[in-house]
């Protein structure tokens, strides 16, 4: 249906850099750094689906009064991979900020962001 | 026109009182928890507005903001949706009322925060029950999981850890959600469930939806706490505080395995589970996994609530055997094990944070004397560990039949015997806990000296909410196993199920 | 507790660009709904007004703008506009968000859309705002180890 107008490249891009966030997220005990596994991995869905939306040599998908309101459907870039991708980033933002409230007490709690100290500290 | 609007309302209502909750709080803290109280009590009501309609033959097409179906975000009520929002809404009623009762110290100064958090939380289970695309189901399974998160670590101490191991593996479990959807976006061109399901079959033949079902699967398979995939579980349920378990233990996995069934069952249809095989097979295998894991680690610990937390991931592993099994009994017993367990294990967590609260720690060895101080509590304990381990009159009986007749069925004697070797795990580690809380442990006369100082057990069962809770949903457990009859007859609706 | 900045031109500047971001906000937010913007880009540019006062100003200078309670009622209130205009449309007999069946009497069905959209955004815009102002200011507060 919709090809990957800019190739495979992109989607083997999004699919590497989803492995570096996974790699982050299983390899460190560190706390902070696998909430940034968490983060790269979520940014390579956000860059996959928006490859989705690509096309070469497309219009912005705004009927515009200014432009007169005519505007070929098929030469716009699909917006709705966009929409769902900004819904994505706030889940994104509300998903940190909590991750980083609850980084930031058990810091204050047991003075250490690596996995295996807190685990000592809190038994 | 209530009628026509119950699919949004089950969503709207337990949002606005979320919303409305934290503005009451503030000029009037002791508000919150009972206008939260009245919210789900109405969202259960609505949930059975909407559960009559769907035994009426009719499902609902809600289309959100006037726009059509395939281009518009639609809502959807059909006979499966309906039951499983009314399980979800009817156990958190009284999970909510639970809560209101919970005297926990450790959240006695945020009762307004919890309680918004727990009606958000409510709010996005019911979201996913009736979305009807794959999109909004991320959205409101991402809502529930990040209010999730923050009521878990709102505890403090160890709760913090649990909360963070949840972050980073729910969210890796919708991210990998989301990539599937992604995949199935790109090879078919539409989100909405039906008009998916109804172009696959037309798509090319590419790696792309084999990719897509895999990544959703395990993705899910997070979310529902199946065996390998269940590292975030014990430790949410063992140290969020009582008031949050009561509501996340019995319904949030079952959610996730309802949006496990409308992927497989919904989107790509009966044919498809059929020319591959491979799909249904390896989802049995995670189930039975999960059983046998799931029971083994519940025997081997040592705490009421950890017994409970490894039993949820043994008993989701029934729920991943009937449906990946995709015969009529086994669905059906996968339906009726969503309604079971979340009875079930909402009545022994609500015993389990009474426990908590009330004998000073959950350990088993913190149970003793429990028949005596609190007869009733114990029956109920006692009336919910029967139902897990399967014994007839109670619901988990006929849950674990049907998915047992579904393995026989399809000739998987193997897959039969660890069901059977599921109930007796169930037996080993339910046993643990009855013992703890009804024998008198040797060499004591059973007059010792409890935490207060008082000599010998006095009887004082716990406040009228949370005893009022506990007997319901101990009588519900009696009642889905007494009148399975029509609640079977009413799921023969649902997709897979008929006969 | 984050100071402010100790440079007089880095205060001033900063005390001089306020309006200016706050207006830019306030531009992106109108235009969201026929032109690329919206309240989620706006709530982020006004937020980023007050998170400059934090790092620039310190955090009392932000305390006062801003107060932290104040925020979270902001941030309920915006999502409650949002899900109240939402609601309309079904008073009006239409479905959840279906802003031309809102009984507004005197608009067209039309102008209920257009202006539908924009409420909606005015709600989104006051949720994230307050949103990502908070949780600046709680981290900010935390990290400095005042209490959690």
């Amino acid at each position: 249906m919709m090809a990957l107008a800019a190739g495979h490249g992109v989607y083997w891009a999004a699919i590497a850099l989803a492995l570096i966030g996974f790699y982050a997220m299983i390899a460190h005990g560190n706390l902070l750094k696998q909430l940034i596994g968490l983060n790269i991995l979520q940014t390579a869905v956000i860059l996959f689906f928006i490859a989705g939306s690509a096309k070469w040599g497309a219009v912005i998908p705004i009927a515009s009064r200014a432009a007169g309101a005519e505007m070929a459907a098929e030469r716009a870039m699909n917006p709705l991979p966009h929409a769902l991708m900004l819904t994505a980033i706030v889940v994104m933002v509300a998903t940190l900020g909590v991750a980083l409230a609850v980084l930031v007490r058990l810091y204050r709690r047991y003075g250490s962001f690596e996995e295996d100290a807190i685990l000592d500290r809190a038994e | 026109m209530i009628a026509s609007q119950l699919p949004a309302l089950l969503v709207v209502v337990p949002l606005l009182a979320a919303l409305g909750v934290p503005l009451l709080a503030w000029p009037w803290p002791r508000a919150a928890w009972p206008v939260a109280v009245l919210a789900t009590a109405a969202t259960a009501l609505l949930a059975v507005a909407g559960m009559l309609r769907a035994l009426a033959g009719e499902t609902m097409r809600y289309a959100a903001g006037g726009w059509a179906a395939p281009w518009g975000i639609e809502l959807v009520l059909d006979p499966l949706s309906a039951f499983v929002a009314l399980v979800v809404a009817g156990v958190a009623a009284w999970s909510v009322l639970y809560g209101a009762g919970v005297d926990d110290p450790r959240t006695r100064d945020r009762q307004g925060v919890v309680a918004a958090l727990v009606l958000l939380v409510l709010a996005a289970l019911l979201g996913i029950v009736v979305a009807g695309d794959l999109f909004n189901l991320f959205v409101f399974l991402e809502v529930g999981a990040i209010a999730t998160y923050a009521l878990v670590g709102v505890g403090g101490g160890r709760a913090l850890v649990a909360s963070f191991r949840y972050v980073i593996l729910g969210s890796l479990g919708a991210s990998l959600y989301l990539l599937g959807v992604g995949h199935l976006y790109l090879a078919t061109g539409t989100l909405n469930m039906a008009d998916m399901a109804a172009r696959l079959p037309g798509t090319e033949p590419s790696r792309l939806v084999p990719l897509a079902v895999g990544l959703v699967v395990v993705g899910l398979g997070i979310k529902m706490g199946l065996f390998p995939l269940h590292g975030w579980l014990p430790d949410a349920y063992t140290h969020a505080p009582p008031a949050v378990t009561a509501l996340i233990a019995p319904v949030a996995t079952k959610v996730a395995a309802y949006a496990l069934v409308r992927f497989l069952f919904t989107v790509l249809g009966p044919a498809y589970l059929l020319e591959h095989t491979l799909l249904g097979s390896a989802l049995t295998w995670l189930g039975a996994l999960s059983i046998l894991a799931g029971g083994i680690l519940a025997i081997r610990q040592t705490d009421f609530r950890k017994v409970l937390a490894y039993s949820s991931v043994s008993q989701m592993g029934y729920i991943a055997l009937g449906i990946g099994l995709a015969n009529p009994s086994g669905v059906l017993g996968a339906y009726l094990h969503i309604l079971n367990h979340a009875l079930m294990k909402g009545c022994l967590f609500f015993v389990a944070g009474i426990a908590t609260l009330r004998l000073g720690g959950s350990a088993l060895s913190d149970l003793r004397h429990m028949h005596r101080r609190m007869p009733v509590v114990t029956l109920c304990l006692v009336v919910a560990a029967l139902s897990m381990v399967g014994v007839p009159p109670t619901g988990g009986f006929f849950s674990k039949w049907y998915v047992l007749l579904g393995a026989v069925e399809a000739g998987r004697f193997g897959l039969a015997g660890i069901v059977l070797a599921g109930s007796l795990l169930a037996v080993a580690y339910m046993f643990r806990i009855v013992e703890s809380a009804c024998l008198e442990p040797r060499g004591e006369d059973g007059h010792g000296h409890d935490r207060d100082g008082h000599a010998g057990p006095r009887r004082r069962e716990p406040a009228a909410a949370l005893l009022a809770s506990v007997l319901a949903l101990a009588a519900a457990v009696v009642a889905a196993g007494v009148w399975n009859a029509p609640i079977v007859d009413a799921l023969r609706r649902a997709p897979m199920a008929g006969p | 507790m984050i100071a402010g900045h100790d440079s007089v031109i880095v205060q001033t500047v900063v005390r001089l660009l306020l309006p200016w971001i706050r207006i830019f906000a306030l531009y992106v937010l109108l235009h969201g709904h026929d032109s690329p913007g919206g309240g989620f880009q706006g709530g982020v540019i006004m937020a980023a007004s007050y998170i400059l006062i934090g790092l620039a100003l310190g955090r009392d200078e932000l305390d006062r703008s801003f107060p932290e309670e104040s925020a979270l009622r902001w941030a309920v209130a915006g999502a409650l506009v949002f899900l109240l205009a939402g609601m309309l449309g079904m008073a009006g007999g239409g479905g959840l968000l279906d802003y031309a069946a809102a009984p507004v009497p005197g608009i067209t069905r039309i102008d209920l859309r257009y202006y539908g959209v924009l409420v909606i955004e005015i709600g989104v815009f006051m949720t994230v705002t307050a949103a990502l102002t908070l949780i600046f200011a709680r981290l900010a507060k935390t990290a400095e180890g005042e209490a959690a």
